[in-house]
C-alpha cells in the first residue's frame, strides 16, 4: 500500500525533545513540507534560536547554524549577505525575537535583509520555565509575574507583526497561528509566501506564529487549544500586514 | 610595487583585500572609523560586501554567519566594541569558525579615551566572552607590520578554525607610514566543505553541517573542549613569534614590549648603548601564544639583573612576563594608560632607576 501521509524529506526521523502537544513540533513540520515543496533543501540555511527550539537542527535535514540568544537574525544577514543564492530562515521564540533579540530582528528588517524569519510567539520563555515575555498578556500568571502581568508596571505585551509592519521598508509580515487545521493550513501558506518572496529576492518576511506551551501555561494541550483561542487572537490579530506589493499600488 | 604612504586604518582595509578577504561587517568607533570609511568605497570596487551593522553586537554575529556559512570575514572596532563583540567571540570561538577581528585600542575602562592604549590586553588574550577559549593574537609596531599581520591573519584564522585578533592602537590606526603591500593571497579560502553550512548542493557529500556550540552532555562538552585545548598548544608551539633587539651583548636589563611603545623603547635602547648601558628587549609579536620561552632564556643571562615590562596600561602583559620569567630575576613594570605615549628619555630614566635599585 503506499503511503499517503510522508514525512517531508527536510524532516529527520527522530523524536523531538518538545512536550506533549506544543507547537514548535506543528511548525516544523510546515516549515519541512514549505521547504520540499520549493525543493530547497540543498541550499537552506536555518538558524536555531536559544530557546526551546535550539535543538531545531535535530529535526530537520539541511544546514543550520546555532545562534546566541537573540542573534539569529544578524547571523542570517552575515549568511545572505556574503551567499545570496542560499535560502536562509530563523527561527525564534518571543524571548529570543522580541526582548534580547529585538534590535537584531528590527535592523534587518529595516534594511529588507532577503531571509525569512518563523518567529514563535507562545507568551512566555518556555525553555527556561516560564517567565514573564516582553508578549505575555495582560493578567496572565507566569513565574516572574505570580500576580499576573501588571501592565501598569511592566507595559503591554508586544505585538511584533504590527511594530515591524510600521517600518518604511517593503516586507511581508504575516500574523497566523498553529492550534487547529484550519489555522494551520492558513499558516502553511504563509510560510511557503514568505519563502517564495525570499526565493525571488523581493524582501524580509516574517510570519509571526501565535503558539502553545502548555506546560508552562499548566494546561493540558486541549486546554492550552481553547485558551489560546479565546485569549490570544483577539489581542494578536491574525492576517497580513504587509506585502512588498502594497508599496508597488502606491 | 613599491611604498607608498598610507594611515594605519586603510592600509589594514586594503591589506584585507588583498588577503582576499572581500566581506566586512563593521560598526563605527574611533579610532578606528577611516577602516570602515576606507572599504565602503572599495568593497564594491572589488565586487565584495560592506555593511554597516546596527550595534557592534550585531557585527559579532554577522561575521559568525558568514563564517560559519565559508567566507572570508573580518571586522575592525576599538576597546569598547570589542567588549560587545566579546560574546561572538566565545561562540565562534567553541563554533570553530575562523573569522579576523582588528582592534584598535583606545584607553578604558568604560568610555576611556580616544588615543592609544595596551589596556585590551588581558580581553584579548585571557578571555572578554565567556568560557575556555582562545584568540590568536598578533600586534603590530607600525603600519607595515599591521598590514603583513592582516593578511597572516586568515589563512591562520582558517588553518585552526578559530577567530584571529589583531590588536594595535590609536597610533597605529591614525598615523601615515610608508607601507609595501605583500602579493595578493590566493583568494579562495581553503576547503570547508567538511563543516560549513555553505548548501548541501554545493558539496560531494549529503551529509549536512552544523555550525554550533551547545553540548548539554557533559562528557561531549569536555571532549569538545578538549579538542579546542589541543588547538592552543597546537598554536603554543606553532605560532609563537618575537623580535629580539640588542640581544646579543652583555645587557642589564630586559625590556618586554609590544606594538607601538616598543618603538620608543628601541630608541632607548640605542641611546642607551651611546652611553656604554647595554639594554636588551624581547618583542612578542604574538601575545597568544606568548613568546614565554625566548623570555625565560633571555631573562636566565648572566648579566641580566632585572626584566621590565613596558606597556600602555596599567599592568597587564607584566603578568605574562612574571609567568614567563619564572622567579628568575626580579620583574618590574613601567606603564603609562591616558593616551600619553613616553618618550624615550623617560623609559631611560625608569631603566635607570630599575638598576639602581
Ligand atoms: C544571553 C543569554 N541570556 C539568557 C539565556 C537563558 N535563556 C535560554 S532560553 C531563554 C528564553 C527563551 O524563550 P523564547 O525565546 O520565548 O523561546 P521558547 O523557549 O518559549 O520557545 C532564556 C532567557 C541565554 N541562554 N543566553
Ligand atoms: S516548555 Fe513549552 S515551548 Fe518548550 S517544549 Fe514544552 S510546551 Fe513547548
Ligand atoms: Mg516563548
Amino acid at each position: 500500500m503506499a503511503k499517503t501521509f510522508k514525512k517531508p524529506e527536510a524532516l529527520s526521523d527522530q523524536h523531538t525533545h518538545y512536550c506533549p502537544g506544543c507547537t514548535h513540533g506543528v511548525i516544523h513540520r510546515l516549515v519541512a513540507e514549505v521547504i520540499d515543496e520549493l525543493g530547497v533543501r540543498g541550499r537552506t540555511v536555518g538558524i536555531a534560536p536559544v530557546g526551546c527550539a535550539v535543538l531545531a537542527y535535530n529535526y530537520f535535514t539541511f544546514d543550520f547554524q546555532e545562534a546566541a540568544h537573540g542573534r539569529a537574525p544578524a547571523m542570517a544577514t552575515g549568511i545572505k549577505r556574503v551567499r545570496p543564492d542560499l535560502v536562509v530562515f530563523t527561527y525564534q521564540g518571543d524571548g529570543d525575537l522580541a526582548s534580547i533579540g529585538m534590535g537584531e530582528i528590527i535592523h534587518s528588517a529595516n534594511r529588507g535583509e532577503k531571509f525569512t524569519t518563523i518567529f514563535v510567539n507562545n507568551t512566555v520563555y518556555g525553555m527556561t520555565g516560564g517567565q514573564m515575555a516582553p508578549t505575555t498578556l495582560p493578567g496572565q500568571k507566569t513565574t516572574t509575574s505570580p500576580a499576573g502581568r501588571d501592565v501598569e508596571d511592566v507595559g503591554m505585551p508586544i505585538k511584533i507583526a504590527e511594530l515591524i509592519s510600521a517600518l518604511e521598508t517593503p516586507a511581508y509580515i504575516v500574523r497566523q497561528a498553529v492550534i487547529k487545521p484550519k489555522y494551520i493550513v492558513r499558516a502553511k501558506k504563509a510560510i511557503k509566501k514568505a519563502f517564495q518572496y525570499q526565493l525571488d529576492g523581493r524582501c524580509f518576511s516574517l510570519v509571526e506564529l501565535v503558539s502553545t506551551c502548555p506546560t508552562n501555561w499548566g494546561k493540558t494541550p486541549v486546554e492550552a487549544i481553547k485558551w489560546t483561542e479565546e485569549n490570544m487572537l483577539s489581542y494578536y490579530k491574525l492576517g497580513e500586514y504587509k506585502t512588498p506589493e502594497q508599496f508597488e499600488e502606491d | 610595487m613599491g611604498k607608498i604612504l598610507m594611515k594605519g586604518n586603510e592600509a589594514i582595509g586594503e591589506a584585507a583585500i588583498r588577503a582576499g578577504c572581500l566581506n566586512y561587517f563593521a560598526y563605527p568607533i574611533t579610532p578606528q572609523s577611516e577602516v570602515a570609511e576606507y572599504l565602503s568605497r572599495r568593497m564594491p570596487e572589488v565586487g565584495g560586501v560592506f555593511l554597516q551593522g546596527e550595534s557592534e553586537i550585531a557585527v559579532g554575529y554577522m561575521l559568525f554567519g558568514a563564517a560559519g556559512c565559508g567566507a572570508r570575514v573580518f571586522t575592525t572596532s576599538s576597546s569598547p566594541g570589542i567588549s560587545l563583540m566579546g560574546e561572538a567571540l566565545s561562540y565562534i570561538s567553541s563554533a570553530q569558525c575562523p573569522a579576523v577581528f582588528v582592534n584598535i585600542v583606545r584607553g578604558g575602562p568604560g568610555l576611556g579615551g580616544i588615543l592609544p592604549s595596551q589596556a585590551d590586553y588581558f580581553q584579548a588574550t585571557k578571555g572578554g566572552g565567556h568560557g575556555d577559549y582562545r584568540l590568536l593574537v598578533m600586534a603590530p609596531d607600525g603600519v607595515q607590520e599591521a598590514v603583513e599581520m592582516v593578511m597572516m591573519a586568515f589563512p591562520l584564522a582558517e588553518k585552526y578554525r578559530n577567530p584571529v585578533m589583531i590588536l594595535g592602537d590609536g597610533l597605529i590606526g591614525q598615523m601615515m607610514e610608508p607601507v609595501e603591500f605583500p602579493d595578493h593571497l590566493k583568494s579562495e579560502p581553503s576547503n570547508k566543505d567538511d563543516w560549513a553550512t555553505n548548501g548541501m548542493d554545493t558539496r560531494k557529500s549529503n551529509e549536512r553541517n552544523l555550525v554550533k556550540s551547545l553540548f548539554l552532555n557533559a562528557e561531549l562538552l569536555e571532549e569538545h573542549n578538549r579538542v579546542l585545548k589541543a588547538k592552543y598548544d597546537r598554536m603554543k608551539k606553532e605560532e609563537v613569534r618575537y623580535e629580539p633587539y640588542n640581544i646579543d651583548t652583555d645587557y642589564q636589563v630586559l625590556i618586554v614590549s609590544y606594538g607601538i611603545i616598543s618603538r620608543v623603547c628601541r630608541t632607548a635602547i640605542d641611546n642607551l648603548k651611546a652611553e656604554g648601558f647595554e639594554v636588551a628587549m624581547i618583542r612578542p609579536k604574538t601575545l597568544f601564544p606568548f613568546p614565554e620561552k625566548a623570555i625565560e632564556e633571555a631573562a636566565s643571562k648572566d648579566s641580566c639583573k632585572v626584566v621590565v615590562s613596558i606597556e600602555l596600561s596599567m599592568g597587564q602583559m607584566v603578568e605574562d612576563v612574571e609567568r614567563s620569567v619564572h622567579g628568575k630575576r626580579p620583574v618590574q613594570w613601567f606603564g603609562r594608560s591616558g593616551g600619553d605615549i613616553p618618550t624615550p628619555e623617560e623609559i631611560i630614566d625608569v631603566i635607570k632607576s630599575f638598576v639602581t635599585l
